[in-house]
């Protein structure tokens, strides 16, 4: 009869209520009708299956029911509900929106066959985490690692593509052929990598991706075998990847073998290979590391000058994500997560205040026979309806707002670009909105339920007000404290943005646009041939109306931040330390058109070439660091092979983007590259300073370059500016969305606030009304009323404040240096909090003071 | 106030339980168990109650004004004081009614297509 009774209780409680009596003397006789063990197990296998297949049909009654009713009321009052929905609505769109980002960020698995067990392995010599492998530390780690069961190395190339129609410029990536099986590719056409293709005497051969297919060779499968101009040279397509096996990142278009020459074995500090690796089934990362930390420990004491020091990192490649972007995404996610408290607490504020008012209603169904938890269910059903309504608003509202989001998504990840409400989204939404319709709703409706009483009906439904007092003044303080830490929050992370935007990068963006030629190898192999081309392209370019000055470098600033070489000065070898700096070979000009100034010496010049003495323009950071206390012209140091001697000083420029520090720098003059020696550092990145309007003249650029060079095409067309303004770019969108929350979560608990002490000012009119009669002053009235506001709402601001510094502790690495109990911000969110207590609570405290004694006490004997 | 016709109709086609059930009551009160045994019976065990399927039918029928819980209780030497005895209403004779027609002018076109129940 035990089992009977659990089993009821799957019963509606009315239905139970009303028949648990009758259906329990209904099974005991039954029980006592039959014998038999069979018989018996026969008889409760039928009571167990009656149950489930009668109980989901009540209580889908008692739903049907609970919504007529819930419609009812919401019809009765549209604006309470359409409040309630937009404030739901609010709440679960912010969540959804930071939750989808955050989704495709850090938490979705990587689109590889199995990829928790890929990791990427990195040497880490002193003062590094992560430095690419040289060829012959992949190899050897291939041969001694026994933690993995492949491992792959890849680094980035890009191509002039010349085939069918113009020349495009492709980014992609050169992979060794074990990659593609270990990330669980599967080609489109075609076939993938084997290691024949490996091998130098193969003939080149080259994987698209499905995108270049589709755009470039509309999408025909004959292109399988065919053969295509990469950078000049024939390459055989053997293959297709589809468009959703993306890697290194989203943007590589094309795939070809890695090769390594025999000489390329022989230079242990060719440091260039990207090595991803898949750790076998058994073997945990920590083993992982323990082994490869051995290793380089054999490679140490085997190659001393190579590996000094030099560690190995491994990282789940999930995990690579950048710390940064992981704090933006995570302080994006508190501030929704904010919002949502903050709606909670206003609506369960908003139904708290119904629910007295409602009381009267609630009682007179109770007296007809509707039992507690009827009417706890009702209010429930009514609560997560409504919250259902605002959670489809939010979602449609955060899939509007994706576009935005989807510039958080870091573009070095191998994710989609495009963010998407796919299924996992909507879980999240659809539970984040269950919670908040019961968060919201359950304590009211729970108050609700139990306060009903007959004197309810009696006294026309003014009781209970003082009841609700204390948790209504927890209520204030929850939401005061929220919107205080978000206000901080976002106040410090406004103050590191300013602070950022004023850095100065070392140079003036302002008129400069900037363009890509990369001269393909081996035709521009000699640095004479593509010294020519520089500067019939500079002259000419030079020469348009409007151009005030242009010049050819390595790399942009900002834009492409590595570059480091190892840098050596006679009798400053000291033990331990290991000055390095970024190289950059330039035209003359480069400072001039960048507005770098020079401050000793001279420019690079066309004269400084591969037969005159090696000469360099070092940064100011440089020259102090070598050079503290001498004339740094003249000065020599070796780097990048040669020995080169100081001719000028220029100013720093923040390579590595403003928000790192960047190593000191220095530039060479283009001629003094060797031929095809450092192909990299090639000068491909044109800059040209104008007078005016530095996009109009970008058409006449290219046809100087077509003139130069019919093959040879020109890419990423950007504006200085957009490269400097990109750096911040993230930080910009992350901060328009913490402003935009922080902004709905201030506007929500100002109304929240002022709608409470409305409520409960006009709940004590009668009150009032007898004081004053009672000869109490309105000023004391007023105090009164605004006393109510003070406490809960200085309790707030006390406690958003520090939870605001706790936040501010946490994103730190965010904050540019703006310490987390800065003043300013700490004094503009404490006032607001302030202002919005007083605008809260001035109306009604006015109200009150103002109430006709008169008036209150005839309408109170009613 | 006698029913109308379209408070009656309204509640036709019956779910099979709830036709069965005015039928029992309509021969006189019973108690939830007694139902379930005089169904089983009429039906040659054919239709055999669950309880849940009972009482939700019961919850139903009582919402509906079929049925209502009956105040007269038999003899004393019988009477059980747990056990609820329930009676058919006037508005429930006329629904049961109104779906036996129903199912009788079924039967009827039933015959005219030539399909006859097996035994007559």
């Amino acid at each position: 009869m035990l089992l009977i009774r659990l089993l009821l209780w799957l019963y509606p409680s009315g239905f139970r209520a009303e028949y648990s009596d009758e259906l329990t003397s209904l099974y005991r006789e039954r029980r006592a009708a039959t014998s038999g063990p069979f018989a018996v197990a026969r008889l409760w296998g039928e009571a167990i299956a009656d149950v489930l297949r009668v109980a989901g049909p009540l209580h889908v009654d008692v739903l049907r029911q609970d919504v007529r009713f819930a419609i009812r009321s919401v019809r009765r009052s549209p604006g309470f509900a359409l409040t309630v929905v937009c404030v739901a609505g609010l709440g679960v769109g912010a969540n959804t929106a930071a939750f989808t980002v955050l989704d495709t960020v850090l938490v979705r698995p990587l689109p590889y066959a199995e990829s928790d067990a890929l990791v990427r392995v990195w040497e880490s010599p002193p003062g590094y985490s992560r430095v690419e492998a040289s060829p012959a530390t992949y190899r050897d780690w291939g041969v001694l690692a026994e933690s993995f069961e492949a491992m792959a190395a890849s680094t980035p190339v890009s191509a002039n593509l010349v085939g069918r129609g113009d020349p495009v410029r492709l980014e992609g990536a050169a992979v060794t052929s074990s990659l593609m099986p270990m990330l669980g590719a599967r080609p489109v056409v075609g076939r993938l990598f084997t290691e024949s293709d490996d091998a130098e005497s193969s003939p080149a051969t080259l994987i698209l991706g499905e995108a270049i297919w589709r755009n470039d060779f509309g999408a025909d499968p004959g292109v399988i075998g065919s053969s295509v101009l990469l950078d000049g040279e024939p390459h055989v397509v053997i293959g297709v990847l589809p468009s959703t096996f993306r890697f290194p990142n989203r943007a590589t278009t094309f795939w070809r073998p890695m090769r390594f020459p025999p000489w390329m074995y022989e230079d242990r500090d060719n440091n260039f290979l990207t090595v991803t690796a898949r750790l076998r089934g058994d073997i945990t990362l920590e083993r992982a590391r323990a082994e490869m930390t051995r290793i380089m420990a054999s490679l140490e004491s085997e190659y001393p000058d190579s590996y000094e020091r030099t560690g190995a990192t491994v990282n789940r490649l999930r995990d690579e994500v950048s710390s940064q972007s992981r704090l933006l995404l995570l302080a994006l996610s508190g501030a929704a997560l904010g919002v949502l408290l903050i709606a909670c607490t206003n609506l369960a504020n908003l139904l708290l205040a119904r629910g007295l008012m409602r009381g009267r209603e609630l009682a007179v169904r109770a007296s007809l026979g509707a039992g507690r938890q009827r009417l706890l269910r009702q209010l429930l059903t009514e609560s997560i309806g409504l919250a259902l309504i605002g959670g489809a608003l939010g979602v449609l509202a955060a899939g509007v707002s994706l576009p935005l989001l989807s510039r958080l998504v870091p573009a070095s990840l191998p994710a989609g670009d495009t963010l998407a409400l796919d299924g996992r989204v909507l879980i999240f939404a659809l539970t984040i909105t269950l919670l908040t319709g019961i968060g919201f709703g359950a304590v009211p409706a729970w108050r609700a339920s139990r306060r009903i009483n007959v004197t309810e009906l009696r006294d026309g439904g003014r009781s209970g007000g003082l009841r609700h007092a204390g948790i209504r003044n927890v209520l204030v303080t929850v939401e005061v404290a929220a919107s205080v830490a978000l206000l901080i929050t976002s106040g410090l992370l406004i103050r590191a943005l300013v602070q950022l935007q004023s850095v100065d990068p070392g140079f003036n963006a302002e008129a400069v646009v900037t363009m890509r030629t990369w001269l393909p190898l081996p035709e521009y192999e000699e640095t004479r041939r593509r010294g020519e081309f520089y500067e019939r392209v500079l002259e000419e370019v030079t020469a348009l109306p409007g151009v005030q000055s242009a010049a050819y470098s390595s790399f942009l600033p900002i834009a492409e931040g590595g570059g480091i070489w190892p840098v050596e000065i006679d009798g400053q070898l000291d033990a331990g330390e290991f000055p390095t700096a970024s190289l950059r070979f330039v035209t003359p000009r480069w400072f001039e058109t960048l507005e770098i100034p020079i401050v000793l010496g001279r420019d690079v010049r066309a004269s400084d070439t591969f037969d005159q003495p090696f000469v360099a323009v070092v940064s100011e950071s440089f020259a102090r660091r070598h050079w503290p206390d001498r004339d740094p012209i003249g000065q020599t140091f070796t780097f990048a092979f040669f020995e080169r001697s100081v001719v000028g000083v220029a100013g720093d420029v923040s390579m590595r983007g403003l928000e790192r520090i960047s190593e000191p720098q220095v530039w060479l003059p283009y001629l003094q590259a060797p031929d095809g020696g450092v192909p990299r550092y090639a000068p491909k990145d044109l800059a040209v300073r104008t007078r005016n309007d530095p996009l109009a003249i970008v058409p006449a650029i290219r046809e100087i370059v077509r003139r130069a060079d019919p093959r040879q095409p020109v890419s990423d067309v950007r504006l200085l500016e957009d490269i400097v303004a990109g750096d911040t770019a993230p930080r910009r969108v992350q901060l328009r969305l913490v402003g935009a929350f922080t902004a709905i979560a201030f506007l929500l608990a100002a109304i929240g606030l002022h709608g409470l002490l409305s409520f409960t000012a006009s709940r004590r009119s009668h009150e009032i009304g007898v004081r004053l009669a009672l000869g109490a002053r309105r000023s004391s009235i007023l105090r009164l009323v605004a006393h109510q506001a003070a406490v809960p709402a200085g309790a707030g601001i006390l406690i958003g404040g520090f939870i605001g510094y706790a936040a501010g502790l946490a994103m730190h690495g965010l904050l540019a240096g703006i310490p987390p109990a800065d003043a300013p911000t700490f004094a503009a969110a404490i006032t607001l909090g302030l202002v919005m207590a007083v605008a809260g609570s001035l109306q009604p405290a006015v109200r009150a003071a103002r109430i006709d004694p008169a008036t209150v006490m005839r309408e109170g004997g009613g | 106030m006698p029913p109308t016709d379209r408070e009656i109709q309204a509640l036709l086609p019956l779910p099979p339980a709830a036709l069965h059930i005015l039928l029992v009551l309509a021969e006189s009160d019973r108690h939830g168990y007694g139902i379930i045994q005089d169904v089983e019976e009429r039906t040659d065990g054919d239709l055999r109650l669950s309880a849940g399927t009972l009482y939700r039918s019961i919850q139903r029928m009582q919402d509906q004004s079929l049925i209502v819980e009956s105040r007269r209780r038999p003899a004393a030497a019988e009477d059980d004081p747990r056990r609820r005895y329930y009676r058919i209403t006037a508005f429930g004779q006329a629904v049961a009614r109104a779906e036996v027609g129903r199912l009788a002018r079924l039967v009827k076109i039933a015959r005219a297509s030539g399909v006859a129940p097996e035994r007559a």
